[in-house]
């Protein structure tokens, strides 16, 4: 026993040093899953059922039907509106995000079927500013909202933020009432709205879009929810009580229709879709 | 109290007091030497307010004496009719709501309200609402749309209150919601803020036809204590902050986030609230006016442009 252990300590070091990029330690049960392992399992650690953030590209592949997707989101851009510096000038922290995403902004998505359903799915990239809203996420959900209509498609929404954006000011804010807006064309059309909370989903957006959705999902152990547990803290100066602002507890609480593990998503999310759908019918696809 | 700023002024007001007084006690004449340190009294705070840096007017919009709603519904409207609760969980005090008539026409208000001292601020919340007081406010915006009467709301709020109660009982779904009400309200709409704007909490209650904003007033994604902690992680520097998010009412005429600033009369609100609240009123008539003879699609749609351009951005390749 003793012996197995050092062994299996020592494999670990070598490894660790040797080949990082092979293997991965789980953040919650600190398992060292295989990577390969781990994304064949979608980003959700065989051991403990730990789900991890998923590129917006897997998102995407996830859910949209094979070879069906086709990208509408990148053809606008973020502005410095405000001219913003902090520690940093705004124009800067986008250089750095734009070249480690590959994307303007924090959004990508376009039209897919999804279960032979005609939608528009967009994902929002945690990857990007932590996904924050600033007026190119509003403008991409907003237009993603009036294509849906147009085209009567589904409209689904996979979210991820920290929030509104900061270094756009009350722009940020007016992105919570346009996308609303936006959503009244889905919504006059009768065709349905989803959304899909991941971790983590906070602020403007929980305050806005992300929660007006016909149907809501929520990523097991999501993070959800209007300020961020740190602020809480401050305010209340005093523990949080355990699973707070986690999807089960607001399953419990009512506010989302229910906890899906990500490898069921997909039928869940084509069920919902097939239902709620005025023309598409479940016809094999 | 005055403000760090405010002194130079509460020293020459003094000043002038003590003169006058003496003037009154020794039967001296004394007019000529007040009458200059009024003239100086008026330029300084002229230079003064004119000059105001964003984190001072930050103070003033946070100002003791400060019109609230509830003098705002006292002094320019008729016959307010408060009207409470949410009829699913409880009242909430941190909005007020009801129904009332201004100059002649009924409407229906709502407004975040903030205590006048310590004991009435700790009852209401410091204007920080729970999402009872937005299904309130929602309450009177279907009261709104069923008896056609136009809808007006007063902002003041630091923020929607980040407690436990509040996210349990879904704050961010019930502000969601309250701006997917008011978005769709088939009455005029019309948002006046009086004093701090904060986040969504405000925008709950913000998304009018037009929007109206006290000259000290702020609105802005995120307090500048907030914005400070986050990115350059200390509060002390909401200075800082309150300069870079562009949160004043001249800024935020700029970037199209309201279509109206309200001057208030020389010191602040805080100073003159009785010429403040005819200021608002004036202000209010006139808006009203423009949106009354538009219809109710007419209403929907005017209301759907305002905030559907709101943002900026480039069109890429």
């Amino acid at each position: 026993m003793a012996l197995e252990r050092f062994f299996r300590r020592r494999r670990t070091r070598g490894e660790g040093r040797e080949v990082p990029s092979l293997w991965v330690r789980c953040p919650a049960c600190e398992a060292r899953v295989y990577k390969k392992d781990l994304e064949q399992n979608l980003g959700v650690c065989p051991e403990c059922g730990y789900h991890n953030r998923i590129p917006v590209e897997d998102w995407v592949r996830l859910l949209a039907d094979e070879g069906s997707f086709e990208v509408t989101t990148g053809k606008i851009a973020p502005v410095d509106p405000l001219g913003f510096v902090d520690t940093e000038p705004y124009p800067e922290r986008l250089a750095r995000y734009q070249q480690k995403t590959g994307r303007p902004d924090a959004i990508y998505g376009g039209r897919a079927a999804i279960g032979g359903v005609k939608s528009v799915l967009l994902a929002m990239d945690y990857a990007f500013a932590g996904g924050s809203m600033g007026s190119v996420v509003g403008e991409e959900i907003a237009r993603g909202a009036e294509l849906a209509a147009e085209e009567n498609r589904a409209l689904v929404i996979v979210a991820a933020s920290g929030g509104a954006r900061m270094q756009e000011g009350a722009l940020s804010l007016m992105q919570m009432a346009k996308t609303t807006f936006a959503l009244e064309k889905v919504f006059e059309k009768k065709l349905p709205y989803v959304s899909i909370l991941t971790d983590p989903t906070t602020g403007g957006v929980t305050a806005s879009f992300a929660t007006l959705a016909d149907v809501i999902f929520a990523e097991p152990g999501a993070l959800i929810g209007f300020a961020g547990p740190r602020v809480i803290k401050q305010t209340i100066r005093q523990d949080l009580p355990e699973g707070f602002q986690r999807a089960e507890f607001l399953e419990a609480h009512g506010l989302v229709d229910r906890v899906v593990d990500r490898r069921q998503l997909k039928a869940h999310l084509v069920r919902v879709l097939r239902h709620l759908h005025p023309e598409e019918r479940a016809d094999g696809a | 109290m005055a403000l760090e700023f405010e002194r130079p002024l509460v020293e020459l007001e003094e000043r002038i007091r003590a003169l006058e007084a003496t003037a009154a006690k020794e039967g001296l004449d004394l007019s000529e030497e007040i009458a200059l340190l009024k003239q100086k009294f008026d330029r300084l705070q002229t230079e003064i307010y004119e000059n105001l840096t964003p984190w001072q007017r930050v103070q003033l919009a946070r100002a003791p004496g400060r019109p609230t709603t509830l003098d705002v519904l006292e002094h320019a409207f008729e016959d307010f009719e408060e009207l409470k609760g949410d009829r699913a969980f409880a009242d909430d005090p941190a909005i007020v709501a009801g129904l009332a008539r201004f100059r002649g026409l009924e409407v229906v208000v709502a407004g975040q309200q903030k205590g006048k001292n310590t004991k009435e601020n700790i009852r209401r919340n410091f204007g920080m609402p729970h999402p009872e007081g937005y299904r309130k406010a929602m309450r009177m915006m279907d009261l709104a749309d069923r008896t056609g009467r136009p809808f007006i709301t007063f902002i003041d709020t630091p923020g929607a209150y980040p407690g436990v109660a509040a996210e349990e009982r879904g704050q961010a779904w019930v502000i969601a919601r309250s701006i997917q009400r008011m978005a769709r309200l088939r009455v005029p709409a019309v948002a006046v803020i009086l004093g701090e704007g904060g986040s969504g909490g405000a925008l709950a209650l913000g998304v009018g036809n037009r929007v109206l904003i006290l000259e000290n007033a702020w609105y802005s994604v995120i307090s500048p204590e907030s914005c400070a902690a986050i990115l350059w992680r200390d509060a002390k520097e909401a200075e800082k902050a309150a300069a870079a998010l562009k949160l004043t009412a001249r800024d935020l005429l700029g970037l199209g986030v309201v279509d109206r600033v309200i001057p208030e009369p020389g010191g602040g609100a805080h100073r003159n609230p009785e010429g403040t609240i005819r200021a608002i009123a004036d202000a209010l008539e006139e808006t009203l006016k423009e949106l009354l003879p538009l219809g109710p699609e007419a209403l929907f749609e005017d209301r759907y442009r305002r905030f559907r351009r709101l943002g900026a951005f480039s069109e890429a390749g």
